[in-house]
Formats: structure tokens, C-alpha cells, sequence
């Protein structure tokens, strides 16, 4: 079980953190603290995984980007780094080749997507295509609400002339 | 958009994105949140707020909660926008407080009732975000809420729904696995639902039922065996492929449920040895899917019955994965080969020089591996080697989690397979010492037994030995600084105890090095118990023995400032050892006999040495005793009636003190010495009336061990009632046995029989012989792997390089033959499955191919990291077979990878991108996007160059 998802820069700042196992606003600053205090210390060429607190840290970089998942003991860490590529395909598909700058700003819609593919801490669609499908029909609901708002706004706009 | 960005929100927001992005420190940063705190504070409570603008302030504060400020000011108003009927508020309601609430926040309450309208909408998308929330807002109270409704979703048209609704049970048994666990046959049932995601996602709870119980899903070897074939063979959907891999995920989800069903059954296992052979012939051994897909195949080997073919295979993986330059790969390597050992101990034997290498590796994770490894392999061969490499690298971390565990580590194998008395008192104190008050303190309390009982053989030489040579490395160690708590505990005791005992230190200088250590840690009063204790018995073995014994002047005083010390436990040992100086030797030497921390003490629970007084004072009319069990509820009547028996003329037993409800019954009679704790024999004396009054305060004799943590009191006892076991609990290995037994052979006889061994071991020789290392690591790994004991080695020092490494002694030679042994009967026992399936002539080719060529892995892990030369990757790619990118079109590729550099180096000014830029799946927006980029022109002096590096670029 994954129990919780992190992305921070290269800088150490936060970019997005999604928690499926219980953790309090100070226990969350601490693990953030922690871990990227371990993991944007590492090389290179070092393995994909830290230990710690009795768990495993996955983690992949992309770009200036560090993704980090925390596993069990007994968990698959080479499935955790493909769930992580998984996630960074989706949304490269989504964005149109993504970028840090893309997550900063739509960070929203960095975590619809990710409860598309984890739920639970677990993997839920392993299809692509699916996870498109759905994010996308979420999405033309947005686009109908927000053209019938602009055409309420038109029909008042005239009603007032 | 105007003023709406790309982005859809508003000016106000991106700024403070932007902001907090060119924030130079953390408190920069905090500044900036608090502020925005402040402002969302006072707008958000403002009356009539346009939802669209309240939808942006939920978002706000999703997002100051993400840099881990506090938000929960904004709680309720996320609550509440779940409830609003349009989609796009609710969803962005969802999500906030899915974000915001853990399962037991007392707001959840007030969701609840939204989840439940929300899951029977109309719109299936509505029931999905509900179902996202279910997973994570409802608790254990609140299953029942919604459980039935989740349940009826399973047939819901919408295979997402399905999905998800299958994934809510999951979550709901995982808080509370009572509450699904009659909807066993509807996950049955969704098994062979005909969308793979919604089998896919069934395996979930199926997995976590079986884990719980194997045996009522064990018909299920068969749809599981089968689902898996036709994953393997390509039967699901092609959108279900990652990287050219069928369904990997699904795969290796059935693998670990195989393992579980397949453990320790052989007709299940059988089922297995076809489809598990052929995934791991087909997996592709250059991807990173590839290789989790085989890491599961040999988890599942090594937990089911072993089939000695598919053990060849995993083994020859294993080797694989250790080749790999890697780290990833030879981390599972490492994983592997310690799941494997368990079935074939001599697996480890050919890879013993790139275990070392991992060993030595400066990447932590990898070494941390490694250990766990070597700590599997232990066996009384090498525990000496890998015990010290161990504790070395104890004390070189500063991990207080890994560090504790090491420790308890270390302490296992040193019980287990201690190859002498001396090494395994030098091993503990090491341990002490460096993670003394991490270690368990049942630890320090098994030493101490340890060192009063000897090794359980009946030769008081070396026990006495034992003894002294402990007395004389704590003597050494005590005088260092800052010992921890537990390790001093251990050291008074022992000083104690054995500090004079064969007369080489006096009594003198054994008490003055207690006094000292009372005055070092004067703020322990555990440790000042235990040094008290301790010079009170050194004081009682002296004069008992007739010795002329005084108290020396820091003593003294040191009992002065005790007796009044605020520690009433402390007060009254200091109160004891007052009260024994005035005895006389005799009656010393009857509360404190010399050696007797083993001796059991008779305990009459019964007080029938009593039953002449008791019915002496019967006669004279006393009121016959009642029993605990048969006056309680009349507490208040037996109180007024003790009283009256109090007041009777004839003098009779005493009451009042019966009646607190403790098992020790009466309190004034001498001789109640039932603690459980004693170290001491306070033997029972009651034939003996003139020494009464010494035993009188029998309580204060309970020594030190009493005063330990209350936790581990039953525990702590150093009575053990003839037990015989002495080297904690018995190895999972195969070997344990022989290696258990061996480890006696080993301290006595070694030379001769060295010479056999070699002579075993003889045709491994030329598998070996062609690995060039250097001499130290060939060592090291021959005193892990061929257990070389130190005599043998110097024997030996001479020999060519390859040999020296595969020699071995008596004991290893053992071990191996008998784990032989043990493959060859299962080959008998396990029928062989059919004989093509697991070709094993081709992953061997495969393996040399693999080897020969350039590492394939390597160039796509460069092409999916950070890739400095563009052109060298793209090259990578058309050479490659599994292509990363095939999921992107042609066009798609060339874009993202001319336009990595433009953007690399043209790092454009992120405000100005922001105000203009749509985005969208699509490759043309993308194009544009970057076409936007360059029109905007080179901004050098950006915050973050990096920034707009594609992720994937």
C-alpha cells in the first residue's frame, strides 16, 4: 500500500502531497522535512529507494521534479517506480509534454488525475487510456459550466443594455 | 481568457503562486502563507460570496494546507461546498476535504449524509467523486452509513463505478475488516467481470482476505492461475500494455496472491509451475517493468512448494539482477537472493563477491540491504565476521530507527550462535555501549542470566571463567563517560554478584568503583538502585566471609544522601543496607548467600508453616479468616467486624491489612517472600526464629531488579526454573540444527577436520577460480560465505586466491552437505511439470547476449531521467527495441525533443507564460505552447532554469 504520494523540487519546496494513511499537520511537515532531506541529497546513480522509519521511499526524478512514494516493507519497489512513470505519463498526456511550471499552477487538476490512477493507496487503472477518458469527461463538465455561465453573463449583459 | 490566465483562476491566486515559487527561504515562504492566510481568513467569512470565487478560495487553501500551514479555519466552508448541487463545486468540495480531513475529523459527520444522496445520483461521475471520498473520509463508525449502498453500485453500468465502488470495500476492510467480510462472493463475482479494470481492482480485497485466511479461497487457485495465463498471453485489451508489457500491474498483483495461496500447499503450488515458468521465459529483462514482473515471480518461488526447475531459473535471474551495474537491480538482488537462501542455502555461495561489493557500496540503501541479508545467512561459521561488521556500521549511522534495530539484531545472532563465552561478552558490551537505551531491556536482563547461569554445561571452570572475564571488561569499560542506563544496570549487577568472587579485586576497590558510578549518574535512579544493591551484597559476601569488611567513607555517605532521598524505592534499599551492618555474619550470610542468583527460592504459597499460630489464636477465639473472593460486596460489614476483632482482649490476628486485595495475604508474618523479582534467596527462615528479626523488613531485600521498568518485571526474573535453552529462539534456516550443534564442535575440535572439508567442497572450485578480486574482499567473503575460522585461515594464508575462498571448515562443510540434501528429496517429492516449459538453455542465452551488448536498461533510464545530451538519447531511442516514448506519436517525439532545448535554455519568465498559454492534450497545443514560449523571448535571469524542462524530456 502506498500511504502517501509527495512531489518537491530539486529546491526542496512542496508541490503537490497526498496522504492515505493518517498523518497530522506537524507529522506531515516532519516527514516532509525528513525525506527531502535524504532523498535530494542522494546521487545520481543510487538506487531508487530509501529506507525509512520502517518503510520504503521510492522516489524518481523528472526534471527538477523529485515524485516520492512511501511503501511497505513487503511492497514491490521496481512496480512503486513504474506506478510513479504511470502517474508522470498521464499527465504528460494531459498537459502536452509537462512541465514543473504546469503542476505548480494547475496543482488541482495534478490531484483529480491522481485520484484517477491511486485510490485507497493502491494502483486502481493501469490503463491509460482510461484515466484519460475519465479525466476528460470531468473536464467537458467544466467546459459546459463555464460557457453556460458566460451565457447567462451575455444574457444579462443584454438585459441591462 | 483575460484576466483568468491559462490557468483558470484569477490574478490574485497566480500571483501568489508565483510569489511563494520566487521565494528565496523557507521563512520567506511562511511569510507569505501567513499572509494569505490572513486575507482568505477575512474574505472567506464575508456574506454572499460568488461561488466561483469560493471555489478559488477551497482551492487557496488546498493549497497553503499543502505547504503545511494550517487551514482549518476554511474546513467547514470545503464541507459545505460539497453539498452544492452543481458538479464542479462539489467535486473541488471533495477534494478539498479529502485533503484536509483525516478519517476520525469530527466534521465527517456532517459529509456523510452528502456521500450518501451523492451515491445514488444520476451522473456517474458524482458517484465516482463520492466513492473517492468514501475511501478516504469514512471510518469505522460510519461504514455501516454507506456500505450498502457501495455494495449495490458493484452492478452499476459504469465500469468506473464499479471500479471504484470495488476499491471503497477495499478501503472499508482495510479500517475494519468485520464489516465486508460477507461480501466475500461478491468480490468472487467481480472477478470475471468483463472490464479488466474491474477485475484488476477486485484482486485488491481478494488479496487482503487471503492474506487473513488462505484456506477458504483456495478454489480459487485455478481463475487466478488462468486470469494470469491469459494476462501473459495478451488476451486483455492492448490499452492495458505498459511499455510493451500485458498488464503488468494485474500481474504482478496475481503473482503475490499465487504466493500466498501456493505457500506450504503442494497441490496448489503445481497448478502454479506452467504459468509462473513461462511469464518469467517471456519477461523482458531490459525494461524496468520487466524486472518488477520477475522480483515477483521469484517472491512467489520462494514462497510456494519449491520446484527445483523454477528455482534454477529465479537463481539464474538473481545472478542477473546482481550483474547489473544498476542499483536498483541489484538491490532486488540482494532482496532475492535473501528470499531464495531460505529454500537453497548454497545460492548465496556463487555470488558472494558482488554481495560484498554491495557491501562496501557507498549508497546506503544498498548497504542496509545487504545487512539484512548477511543477517539471514548467520550461521556460527560467520557470525563473528558479520556481527563486527554490523556493530561497526551501528555505530556509524546516526538513524535511531535503524539503529535499534541493527542493535536487536546483533544481540540475536550473538545468543544464537556465539562461538565462545569471551566473544559474546565483547560482543554485548560493544552493543551497550553504543545503543545501549535503544536495545530492549528483556536484553540486558537475558545477559545477566546468562552470566549467573554459565552456558548450561556443568563446568563451573567456565562458568567462573565466564564470570571473570566479564568482571573484568566492565571493570574496564565503567570508568568511560556516559554509559547508557541499561549497559550500567548490567554492570552493577554483575559487579555485585561475581565483583569479589574469586578473590582477585577486593572488596574495596570493587565498591569504590560502584560508589563512583552512583556519583556519575546521580540523576538515574535506576542505576543508583542497582549500584546500592550491589554494594550491599559485595558488603554481605565479605563479612560472610569472615572477612574484616568496612564500609568505605564515600559509601557512607553515599547511604546518607540515599536514606533521604526523595526515590522512596532508593530510601529503602539505603534503609536495608543500614540495617544489615549492625548483623552478624551468620545472618548475613543467610539473607545473602554467596552465588545464589539461580537458586530457586521455595515459596510456600500456601503459609502452612503459619497454620500452628493460626490455630493457637482460633483457640483463643479469633475470627476465622475469609476469603478474599467471599467477602468482597460485604467490603463495609467485614470492616466493622475486623474491628471488632481488633478490639478483642485476647491478642489475635490483625485484619485490617487483609483486606487490600493484593496476592500477597498477610503482611506482618517474616516469611512472605513471594516476589516473583528476587535475585536474591531471601530463603525462608522459619524454623529459625532468632534470625526473624533481620528478615523482618523482607520486603527491602528485594534487590535491584525489582526497581527495573515494571513492563518487563515478569520478564525479568533470573530464576529459571532448569531451563535449558540458553541461546534464544532456533534459525528458520534449514542448517539451524547442524549449525546449532556444530558451534560446539567448533570450539574444540577444528584441525582435523578442516582438512575434509576442503576436500568437500572441491569440485566448486573452478566455477570460482576465473573471478579476479582483490585479496581483502576474497577474505572477507570467505569468512562469510566459507566460514574460515581464524585458525584455518592462517593455515591456509598460502593458497592460490580462488581456492582460499571456497575452503572451509568442518561445520560449514556440514551445513552444506545438509542443505544439499534438501532440494534432492523435494526433487523426488514434487512432481516435475511439464518438461518444455522452462527451457532453461534459453534465458541462459539471453543472459550472455544481455551481457555482451550495451545495458539497454541504462540507456532508457537515461532517456526517461534527466538527459543531458538530447541527441545521444534520441539515438537511444531508434536503436532501442522497447521504446519509452511509442506511447507519444512520431510528430509528438521530435516536438518534445526539439523543443527540449529551447526550453531548456530559453527558460521563459513565468508570469508572462501564465498570462497567455492554453493548454491541452492535444500535440498541437503543446506545439503552441512552445511556440508561445519562444515568442515570449529568453528571459536569463529567471528564478528556476529549470522549470521548464518537460518532465518526461
Amino acid at each position: 500500500m502506498i500511504h502517501f504520494v509527495l512531489l518537491i523540487s530539486r529546491q526542496g519546496k512542496v508541490r503537490l502531497t497526498k496522504w492515505y494513511s493518517p498523518y497530522s499537520q506537524k507529522e506531515r511537515s516532519k516527514v516532509i522535512r525528513e525525506l527531502s532531506g535524504m532523498i535530494l541529497s542522494r546521487g545520481p546513480k543510487l538506487c531508487n529507494f530509501v529506507e525509512w522509519r520502517g518503510f520504503k521511499v521510492v522516489y524518481k526524478r523528472y526534471a527538477s521534479l523529485y515524485f516520492c512514494m512511501c511503501i511497505n516493507q513487503e511492497d514491490n519497489e521496481l512496480e512503486v517506480l513504474e506506478i510513479i512513470h504511470h502517474y508522470v505519463e498521464i499527465l504528460d498526456r494531459y498537459f502536452g509534454s509537462v512541465c514543473e511550471l504546469d503542476l505548480i499552477f494547475n496543482f488541482h487538476k495534478a490531484y483529480y488525475i491522481l485520484d484517477e490512477v491511486l485510490i485507497a493507496g493502491e494502483l486502481q487503472e493501469s490503463s491509460k487510456k482510461t484515466v484519460a477518458r475519465l479525466v476528460a469527461a470531468q473536464d467537458s463538465l467544466v467546459d459546459a459550466a463555464k460557457e453556460e455561465a458566460a451565457s447567462i453573463s451575455n444574457i444579462i449583459a443584454q438585459a441591462t443594455k | 481568457m483575460g484576466s483568468q490566465g491559462g490557468f483558470g483562476q484569477s490574478k490574485e491566486f497566480l500571483d501568489l503562486v508565483k510569489s511563494i515559487g520566487e521565494a528565496r527561504s523557507k521563512s520567506e515562504e511562511d511569510r507569505i502563507v501567513l499572509r494569505e492566510i490572513e486575507t482568505l481568513k477575512r474574505r472567506i467569512n464575508e456574506p454572499d460570496i460568488p461561488k466561483r470565487k469560493m471555489k478559488e478560495y477551497i482551492i487557496r487553501l488546498v493549497y497553503i494546507e499543502m505547504l503545511g500551514h494550517d487551514a482549518s479555519f476554511g474546513y467547514i466552508h470545503a464541507v459545505k461546498m460539497t453539498h452544492d448541487d452543481s458538479i464542479l463545486l462539489k467535486r473541488t468540495g471533495y477534494l478539498a476535504v479529502t485533503l484536509f480531513l483525516n478519517e476520525d475529523h469530527d466534521l465527517i459527520i456532517l459529509i456523510v449524509n452528502t456521500i450518501q444522496k451523492d451515491l445514488k445520483s444520476d451522473n456517474y461521475l458524482v458517484v465516482c467523486t463520492a466513492l473517492n471520498a468514501c475511501c478516504k473520509l469514512i471510518n469505522e463508525e460510519t461504514i455501516p452509513a454507506v456500505i450498502q449502498q457501495v455494495v449495490e453500485l458493484l452492478g452499476h453500468p459504469k465500469e468506473a463505478v464499479r471500479k471504484k465502488a470495488v476499491m471503497a470495500l477495499h478501503s472499508f476492510h482495510q479500517r475494519s475488516p468485520s464489516s465486508v467480510n460477507h461480501l466475500i462472493s461478491n468480490f468472487r463475482k467481480k472477478l470475471s467481470d468483463n472490464d479488466p479494470g474491474v477485475m484488476g481492482a477486485t484482486l485488491f480485497p481478494l488479496y487482503d482476505l487471503i492474506t487473513i485466511d488462505v484456506n477458504p479461497h483456495k478454489d480459487l487457485v485455478a481463475s487466478f492461475v488462468n486470469i494470469l495465463k491469459q494476462v501473459a498471453e495478451r488476451r486483455l485489451p492492448k490499452n492495458y500494455d505498459y511499455h510493451q508489457t500485458p498488464a503488468p500491474f494485474i500481474q504482478i498483483k496475481l503473482l503475490k496472491i499465487l504466493a500466498l495461496l501456493g505457500s506450504g500447499d503442494k497441490k496448489s503450488s503445481e497448478q502454479m509451475y506452467t504459468v509462473i515458468g513461462d511469464i518469467m521465459r517471456k519477461s523482458d529483462t531490459a525494461s524496468n517493468i520487466g524486472n518488477a514482473i520477475l522480483y515477483e515471480c521469484i517472491c512467489c518461488i520462494s514462497s510456494i512448494q519449491p520446484s527445483p526447475k523454477l528455482l534454477e531459473t529465479a537463481a539464474d535471474a538473481i545472478a542477473n539482477f546482481l550483474k547489473s551495474d544498476s542499483h536498483n537491480l541489484k538491490y532486488m538482488g540482494i532482496d532475492t537472493l535473501g528470499r531464495l537462501i531460505r529454500i537453497s542455502p548454497d545460492i548465496a555461495e556463487q555470488h558472494q563477491i558482488a554481495v560484498i561489493d554491495c557491501l562496501e557500496d557507498p549508497d546506503d540503501t544498498l548497504k542496509r540491504k545487504t545487512f539484512e541479508l548477511l543477517y539471514k545467512m548467520t550461521k556460527s561459521s560467520n557470525v563473528e565476521v558479520i556481527v563486527d561488521r554490523m556493530i561497526d556500521y551501528m555505530i556509524s549511522i546516526n538513524d535511531n530507527h535503524y539503529k535499534t534495530e541493527t542493535a536487536s539484531r546483533c544481540v540475536e545472532l550473538a545468543e544464537q550462535f556465539a562461538p565462545s563465552n569471551h566473544w559474546f561478552i565483547q560482543t554485548m558490551n560493544k552493543v551497550f555501549q553504543h545503543a545501549g537505551d535503544l536495545v530492549n531491556p528483556k536484553v540486558a536482563h537475558n545477559l545477566m542470566r546468562l552470566i549467573a547461569e554459565g552456558f548450561g554445561e556443568d563446568d563451573d571452570m567456565s562458568d567462573s571463567q565466564l564470570r571473570l572475564s566479564a568482571v573484568e571488561s566492565y571493570l574496564k569499560i565503567v570508568d568511560e563517560p556516559k554509559l547508557p542506563s541499561a549497559f550500567l544496570q548490567v554492570i552493577c549487577w554483575v559487579l555485585g554478584e561475581y565483583g569479589t568472587a574469586d578473590g582477585k579485586y577486593s572488596a574495596s576497590y570493587i565498591s569504590g568503583k560502584l560508589c563512583d558510578v552512583a556519583e556519575a549518574y546521580s540523576s538515574d535512579d535506576v542505576v543508583k538502585a542497582y549500584a546500592v544493591t550491589a554494594l550491599m551484597k559485595v558488603y554481605c559476601f565479605e563479612k560472610a566471609a569472615g572477612r574484616k569488611a568496612s564500609l568505605l567513607p564515600e559509601c557512607q555517605s553515599l547511604l546518607e544522601v540515599l536514606s533521604a532521598s526523595h526515590s522512596s524505592d532508593l530510601q529503602q534499599r539505603a534503609y536495608e543496607f543500614q540495617a544489615i551492618l549492625d548483623l552478624d555474619a551468620n545472618a548475613i550470610e543467610n539473607i545473602m548467600p554467596l552465588d545464589a542468583s539461580c537458586e530457586d527460592i521455595e515459596i510456600d504459597k500456601s503459609l502452612s508453616f503459619l497454620d500452628n499460630y493460626v490455630l493457637k489464636s482460633l483457640e483463643q477465639g479469633a475470627e476465622p479468616y475469609i476469603p478474599e473472593s467471599e467477602r468482597s460486596g460485604t467490603l463495609n460489614i467485614s470492616k466493622i467486624r475486623n474491628h471488632n476483632a481488633y478490639e478483642h482482649p485476647t491478642h489475635s490476628l490483625r485484619f485490617e491489612a487483609y483486606e487490600v486485595p493484593k496476592p500477597v495475604v498477610p503482611t506482618k508474618i517474616p516469611s512472605t517472600v513471594t516476589y516473583p523479582t528476587d535475585i536474591v534467596p531471601v530463603t525462608v527462615i522459619v524454623s529459625e526464629p532468632s534470625y526473624q528479626p533481620s528478615v523482618q523488613p523482607s520486603w527491602p531485600l528485594v534487590p535491584v531488579s525489582d526497581a527495573g521498568s515494571g513492563s518487563g518485571s515478569t520478564e525479568l526474573k533470573l530464576r529459571l526454573d532448569g531451563v535449558q535453552k540458553k541461546w534464544g529462539k532456533p534459525t528458520y534456516s534449514s542448517g539451524a540444527s547442524s549449525s546449532i550443534s556444530n558451534f560446539e564442535s567448533d570450539r574444540t575440535t577444528v584441525n582435523g577436520a578442516t582438512q575434509i572439508n576442503t576436500l568437500i567442497s572441491k569440485p566448486r572450485e573452478p566455477r570460482q577460480s576465473n573471478v579476479e578480486v582483490s585479496e581483502e574482499k576474497q577474505k572477507l567473503a570467505a569468512s562469510l560465505f566459507g566460514g574460515k575460522t581464524s585458525r584455518s585461515k592462517k593455515k591456509q594464508s598460502g593458497g592460490a586466491a580462488g581456492h582460499s575462498k571456497v575452503s572451509r571448515t568442518t561445520n560449514h562443510g556440514e551445513d552444506k552437505v545438509q542443505p544439499a540434501a534438501v532440494p534432492v528429496t523435494v526433487t523426488t517429492a514434487v512432481q516435475p511439470p511439464p518438461p518444455d516449459l522452462l527451457d532453461l538453455g534459453e534465458p541462459a542465452g539471453d543472459t550472455s547476449s544481455y551481457s555482451s551488448t550495451v545495458d539497454p536498461f541504462k540507456q532508457l533510464e537515461g532517456l526517461v531521467d534527466l538527459s543531458q545530451d538530447v541527441n545521444a538519447t534520441a539515438s537511444a531511442t531508434t536503436s532501442n527495441g522497447p521504446d519509452l516514448m511509442s506511447l507519444y506519436s512520431d510528430a509528438d517525439l521530435n516536438g518534445s525533443l526539439n523543443q527540449n532545448p529551447n526550453a531548456m535554455n530559453g527558460s521563459v519568465n513565468p508570469s508572462k507564460k501564465t498570462a497567455s498559454l492554453t493548454k491541452g492534450p492535444s500535440l498541437k497545443d503543446a506545439l503552441d505552447k512552445d511556440a508561445l514560449v519562444r515568442q515570449m523571448g529568453v528571459n536569463p535571469t529567471s528564478q528556476n532554469p529549470n522549470l521548464f524542462s518537460d518532465l518526461l524530456g
